[in-house]
C-alpha cells in the first residue's frame, strides 16, 4: 500500500510545503512558526528512517524510483531513488536538519525568514542526495548557496572578520566552485549526446558510457575543483573557517554537518561513477591534496583560539580522511569514506550546537575566557564530550569505524601517504583534548555560574545527535552493511582500473 | 494573402494612434483610463499574436515575414509593453499632462520592434528601428524638469543616429555585393570579397550598438540613469530583445558561416562584453547603472547562442530573451517602486527593504538571482541552453568566461539583496506598491520562478520558433 506513495518526494518536499506555510504565518505568531519547523523535519526525519528500514536489502540497487520527464530536449527527468550510499547521507541529512531547527529555538528577531530560509536549505541540500538525474543534482546543489547567504548575513555573528565578509567569501568560493561544476556537467551533457545520440541527464545512463579517457581526465579534474571547493579540499578550503565562525548555528551544524558531504558524494557518485578513467587518473593528486587538509589544517587548529574556528579547522581536516578514502578508488576506502562523512556530519553539528547554546548564553567564544565549565552545565559538558571524542575517533564512536575503515583501505594504495594522514589523528587527539580540557574542566570559575545548564528543547540537539554517534560506534553494521552495498554496485563498474596514470 | 496576418501590426497602430487621440478628448480625470486600456488592448493583442504563433507566411515577396520566430518575439514585445505600463504605477505622476503622449510613444516604440522581429527585408528592418528608436529618442527625455534626462535624450539621440548611419552603410556594402536587401535571397548571391567583409563588419557593429556590446556599450549606463525608470526598464528589454530578433535572422539566414567566421568575431565581442560588463557593475553604486552593466553583460550572454549557431544556441537566445524580460522588469519595478518612495536611484536607497516590504524585496532578491542564473530560477535553465550550444560548437573557452564571470556577478546582486535584508534606514515605514506594480511584480515573479522550474512549455514554443532556421 505505502510502496505506491511517493514516499521521497513527501521526504524531499515537506520542509518545503513547511517554508510556504510558515510564509503565510502572521509574523508574531513565532510559536507556531517554530513548531511547523519542527513537525516538518520531523516528518522528513522519520520517513528517512523509515526509508532505510524498509529499504530492500537483498535486491540492492536504486530502490523508491519515481521518475517523471521534465524536459524532453534536455534530457531531463524529475528522477527520485536511493540506494545504499545515498540512504545514510538522506539520514544525516535529516537528523541535523531537525536538531537544527531545536538549536536555533531562541532565535527571536525575524523567526518567519529564518526558519523559512532554514527549511528551504533542508530541502536543497536533500534534494542532491535524492536525484539520479545530474541536472536537478546540480539545481538543488546550487539552491542550497543563496538561502545560506542571507541566513548568515541576517543572524549571523562574528568575530574576526565580519558576518558580511564571511557570508560573501563562503558564496563566492562555492559559487567559482560550481562554475567549474557547471562547465563540466555542460561539457558532459553535450558529450554524451554525441556518443548516446539522444540527450540525457540520468547519472546511471551516462556511467554507461563510453567517454574517451582524454575527456574523462578534463572532466574530472573539473570536477575535482568544484566539488573539492566544497569539500574544502587543500587549497580550496579557507571559506571553511570564516564561514562557520560568521554563520548562525543552525547553519553551521548544516553546512559543516551535510553540505560538505554533497562535495564527497558528488565525487563519489558523480566523478567515480560516471568518470572511472578520470578518476584513477587524478586520484593521486586528490590524495596528496588531502594530506594537506590532514596535516595543515590539524596544525592551524593547534593555534586557534576561537572554539569555531577550531571545529572550522578541525572539519577542514578530517575531510582529508574522506578525499583519502575516495582516492584510494577500491570498496573498503570508499566505505570508509562514506561512512566517515556520515561520522564527521554528526560530530561537527553536535560540535557547533553545543557551542553556539554556549555562545548564547555567554557571548564569547573564546577558549581562554572559559574554564570547569563542567560544574555549572554538566550536560552540556557531556555534549560536547561525545563530540570531541567522537572527533578524535575514540572506538566506541562512529568515526572511529570511519577513519579505520579508510585506513586499511587506503593502505594498500598509498601506504606513505597513510601513514603520514594517520599522525593527523594524533595532532587532533592533541587540540581537541587541549580544548576540552581547558574549557570544561579545572577549577569552577564563579564568573560562569550564571549560565543555565541544557534543559528542555535545547537537549534535542545532544540526544538526536548524541545517539546516532553512539549507535553508529557501538552498532557499526546497520549502516556499514547499507553503504557496502551501494559501494559494491559502484567498484563493480569501476573494475579493475590501474591508479595513478600519471605516474 | 489575409490581412489577419497582420493583425498584430496593425492592432498596435491603431492603439497608439486611439490612444494618441483618448488623451487630447478625454478631460483630465478621465485619463486615469489611459492606463487599464493600454494593458486591455495590449493583452488583447497578446491573445492575438498566440493565435497566430504557428501562422507562416512570406508577404510582399519576402519583405515581411509571418513566421513563429517573429511571433515568439512580438510575443515577448507585448508582454514587456504590459509589464512596463503596470509597472510605471506612481512614477507616471512625474510626466504630468503629457502622460498620454507616454502611452502611445511605448506602443509606437512596441511597433517598431514588431516590425524589427518579422521583417524579412533590411530596408523594412531599418525602418522599423527608426520607429522604434525615435520613439525611445522622445521618452529617454521625456522628464523635462531634469537634466540628467535631457542629457541622456540628447545622448542617444546622437549616437543613435550614428549606429544608424553605420548599419545603413553596412546594409548599402552588402547590397552592393549582392544586389539585393532581401536576407533570404542575400545567401545565394554571397560571394567573399573584402566589401562585403567590411559589409557584414558594420552590420554587426550596427546591431552592437543596439544591443550595447562592449566596446559599443557607453552610450547605455548614461541613458540608462537619466532616462524615465520605466523607459529604462522597456529600452533594456525590449530594444535589446529586438535587435537581437533581427540580428539573428540576418546572421543566421542571409551570411553563410562556411565562407566567414563571424561567430568567432562576435565569440570575442561577447566574452569581451561579459567581463567588462560584470567587472564594472561590480563597483556601482546607482542601482539603474548597476543594472545597466548588468544588462551590457546579459546581452553577451545572449550572443553566445548566436555564436554557437545550432538549436541548443538559438533555442538559448529565445529562451533567455523571454525569461530576461520577466527577470530584468521585476528588478526593474521594485527599483522604480523605491525611487517613487525614496526619490533615489542609490543602492542605499534599498536599505531596510525587506522589513519595508517584505514581498518587493523578496521578488527584487529572486529575478536578480535569475539574472545571475542561480537556479531554481529561470536564468539557470537559459544559461544551460546557452552554454550547451557554446559548448557543442566548441567554444568551450567561452563557456568557462561565462559561467566564471556569472558566479562573479552574484557579488553585486547580493550587495542590493545585502542592503535589503541588513541595511538600516531611518524611514521604516511600510512601503504598500498599488495593485498594477503588485500585478506586476507577481508576474514577474511568476515567470522567473515557472521558466525555472518547469522550462518544457517555454522550451517547446522555442523550439517551433526557430525551426525556421534548421
Amino acid at each position: 500500500m505505502l510502496s505506491n506513495w511517493p514516499i521521497l518526494s513527501i521526504t524531499l518536499f515537506a520542509p518545503v510545503l513547511g517554508a510556504i506555510l510558515i510564509m503565510l504565518l502572521p509574523r508574531d505568531n513565532t510559536k507556531t512558526i517554530k513548531a511547523v519547523a519542527a513537525v516538518a523535519t520531523f516528518i522528513s526525519l522519520v520517513l528517512s528512517i523509515w526509508i532505510g528500514l524498509v529499504y530492500d536489502r537483498s535486491l540492492g540497487g536504486i530502490q523508491f524510483i519515481e521518475q517523471i520527464p521534465w524536459v524532453a530536449d534536455l534530457g531531463i527527468t524529475y528522477a527520485l531513488g536511493v540506494d545504499g550510499i545515498s540512504i545514510p547521507m538522506l539520514l544525516l541529512t535529516n537528523l541535523i536538519g531537525f536538531s537544527a531547527v531545536y538549536a536555533s529555538w531562541k532565535v527571536a528577531d525575524r523567526v518567519k525568514e529564518f526558519f523559512s530560509l532554514l527549511l528551504i536549505l533542508i530541502t536543497g541540500v536533500m534534494g542532491t542526495f535524492l536525484t539520479t538525474d545530474l541536472f536537478i543534482f546540480f539545481m538543488f546543489y546550487e539552491v542550497v548557496v543563496i538561502p545560506i547567504y542571507l541566513l548568515v548575513i541576517m543572524f549571523g555573528s562574528s568575530k574576526r572578520v565580519t558576518k558580511e565578509y564571511a557570508g560573501m567569501k563562503l558564496t563566492i568560493y562555492l559559487l567559482i566552485g560550481s562554475a567549474f561544476l557547471l562547465v563540466a556537467l555542460v561539457a558532459l551533457f553535450v558529450k554524451s549526446k554525441a556518443i548516446l545520440g539522444f540527450p540525457t541527464m540520468d547519472m546511471f545512463t551516462l556511467a554507461s558510457a563510453d567517454f574517451p579517457i582524454g575527456f574523462q581526465i578534463f572532466e574530472f579534474v573539473l570536477m575535482a575543483l568544484g566539488f573539492g571547493t566544497l569539500l574544502s579540499m587543500f587549497p580550496f578550503h579557507a571559506w571553511s573557517p570564516d564561514g562557520y565562525a560568521g554563520a548562525p548555528t543552525a547553519v553551521s551544524m548544516i553546512h559543516a554537518g551535510v553540505l560538505k558531504k554533497i562535495g564527497g558524494y558528488g565525487l563519489i557518485r558523480i566523478g567515480l561513477m560516471i568518470l572511472p578513467g578520470g578518476a584513477a587518473y587524478v586520484a593521486p593528486i586528490i590524495a596528496v591534496l588531502a594530506l594537506g587538509n590532514v596535516v595543515y589544517a590539524a596544525f592551524i587548529c593547534l593555534s586557534q583560539k576561537d572554539l569555531k574556528y577550531i571545529v572550522g579547522y578541525s572539519s577542514v581536516s578530517h575531510m582529508g580522511y574522506v578525499l583519502i578514502g575516495i582516492a584510494a578508488l577500491n570498496l573498503i576506502s570508499i566505505n570508509g569514506a562514506i561512512i566517515m562523512m556520515f561520522a564527521h556530519g554528526v560530530m561537527a553539528a553536535l560540535f557547533f550546537a553545543m557551542i553556539g547554546n554556549l555562545y548564547e548564553k555567554s557571548h564569547t567564544r573564546n577558549v581562554d575566557d572559559f574554564g570547569g565549565l563542567a560544574h555549572q552545565m554538566p550536560r552540556l559538558a557531556t555534549g560536547f564530550m561525545i563530540a570531541g571524542l567522537a572527533s578524535l575517533g575514540l572506538p566506541g564512536m562512529v568515526n572511529f569505524i570511519g577513519e579505520f575503515t579508510i585506513f586499511v583501505g587506503a593502505f594498500g594504495t598509498y601506504k606513505v601517504l597513510t601513514i603520514l594522514a594517520v599522525s593527523g589523528i594524533i595532532f587532533t587527539a592533541l587540540y581537541i583534548l587541549r580544548t576540552l580540557g581547558a574549557v570544561l574542566f579545572g577549577p569552577r570559575r564563579p564568573e560562569w555560574d550564571h549560565l543555565q545548564d541544557l534543559k528542555g528543547v535545547e537537549m534535542v540537539p545532544l540526544l538526536v545527535l548524541g545517539a546516532a554517534i553512539l549507535i553508529g560506534g557501538i552498532a557499526p553494521f546497520t549502516l556499514m552493511d547499507l553503504i557496502n552495498l551501494g559501494v559494491g554496485d559502484l567498484v563493480a563498474q569501476l573494475g579493475s582500473l590501474q591508479i595513478g596514470g600519471m605516474f | 494573402m489575409s490581412w489577419t496576418l497582420l493583425s498584430v501590426e496593425i492592432a498596435l497602430a491603431a492603439l497608439g494612434s486611439v490612444l494618441l487621440m483618448l488623451g487630447l478628448l478625454l478631460p483630465e480625470k478621465g485619463r486615469r483610463v489611459m492606463q487599464p486600456v493600454a494593458v486591455i488592448a495590449l493583452l488583447g493583442i497578446l491573445i492575438l499574436g498566440g493565435g497566430l504563433y504557428t501562422a507562416q507566411y512570406s508577404l510582399f515577396n519576402g519583405n515581411y515575414q509571418i513566421d513563429p520566430f517573429g511571433s515568439f518575439f512580438k510575443l515577448l514585445f507585448v508582454a514587456a509593453g504590459i509589464l512596463v505600463i503596470l509597472s510605471a504605477g506612481r512614477y507616471l505622476e512625474r510626466f504630468e499632462e503629457r502622460v498620454n503622449e507616454f502611452y502611445s510613444f511605448m506602443i509606437f516604440a512596441l511597433l517598431g520592434m514588431v516590425v524589427m522581429a518579422s521583417a524579412g527585408e533590411l530596408i523594412t528592418l531599418y525602418i522599423g528601428l527608426e520607429l522604434m528608436t525615435v520613439s525611445f529618442y522622445i521618452l529617454t527625455a521625456y522628464l523635462l524638469q531634469d537634466k540628467l534626462s535631457a542629457e541622456a535624450g540628447l545622448k542617444y539621440l546622437i549616437l543613435g543616429a550614428l549606429s544608424s548611419a553605420i548599419l545603413l552603410f553596412g546594409i548599402s556594402l552588402v547590397y552592393a555585393v549582392t544586389g539585393t536587401t532581401v536576407i533570404a535571397d542575400m545567401a545565394a548571391q554571397f560571394s567573399m570579397q573584402p566589401v562585403m567583409i567590411a559589409g557584414i563588419i558594420l552590420i554587426l557593429t550596427g546591431f552592437a550598438f543596439k544591443i550595447s556590446l562592449v566596446p559599443f556599450h557607453m552610450w547605455a549606463p548614461d541613458i540608462y540613469q537619466g532616462a524615465p525608470i520605466p523607459v529604462t526598464a522597456f529600452l533594456a528589454v525590449g530594444s535589446k530583445a529586438a535587435a537581437f530578433a533581427a540580428m539573428v535572422r540576418v546572421f543566421v539566414i542571409a551570411f553563410p558561416v562556411s565562407t566567414f567566421d563571424w561567430p568567432l568575431l562576435l565569440a570575442i565581442l561577447a566574452a569581451i562584453t561579459i567581463v567588462v560588463g560584470n567587472l564594472i557593475a561590480l563597483v556601482q553604486t546607482d542601482i539603474k547603472r548597476l543594472l545597466a552593466y548588468s544588462s551590457i553583460a546579459q546581452a553577451g550572454y545572449i550572443i553566445v547562442g548566436l555564436v554557437a549557431y545550432n538549436t541548443y544556441g538559438l533555442k538559448g537566445v529565445l529562451f533567455y530573451a523571454m525569461l530576461y524580460v520577466f527577470s530584468n522588469m521585476g528588478a526593474f519595478a521594485a527599483a522604480t517602486i523605491v525611487e517613487v518612495e525614496t526619490g533615489s536611484t542609490d543602492i542605499k536607497a534599498f536599505n531596510g527593504l525587506a522589513r519595508r516590504s517584505p514581498m518587493v524585496a523578496a521578488i527584487m532578491t529572486v529575478c536578480m538571482l535569475s539574472l545571475a542564473g542561480i537556479p531554481p530560477t529561470a536564468g539557470f535553465v537559459g544559461k544551460f541552453y546557452l552554454f550547451s550550444g557554446a559548448i557543442q560548437a566548441d567554444y568551450l573557452w567561452l563557456a568557462f568566461v561565462g559561467l566564471i564571470m556569472s558566479m562573479i556577478s552574484v557579488y553585486y546582486y547580493l550587495k542590493v539583496a545585502k542592503a535589503m535584508y541588513i541595511g538600516t534606514n531611518d524611514d521604516v515605514s511600510a512601503i504598500k506598491p498599488g495593485k498594477a506594480v503588485g500585478a506586476a511584480l507577481w508576474v514577474c515573479l511568476a515567470g522567473t520562478l515557472l521558466f525555472g522550474l518547469y522550462p518544457g512549455p517555454l522550451s517547446n514554443l522555442a523550439q517551433v520558433a526557430i525551426q525556421i532556421f534548421l
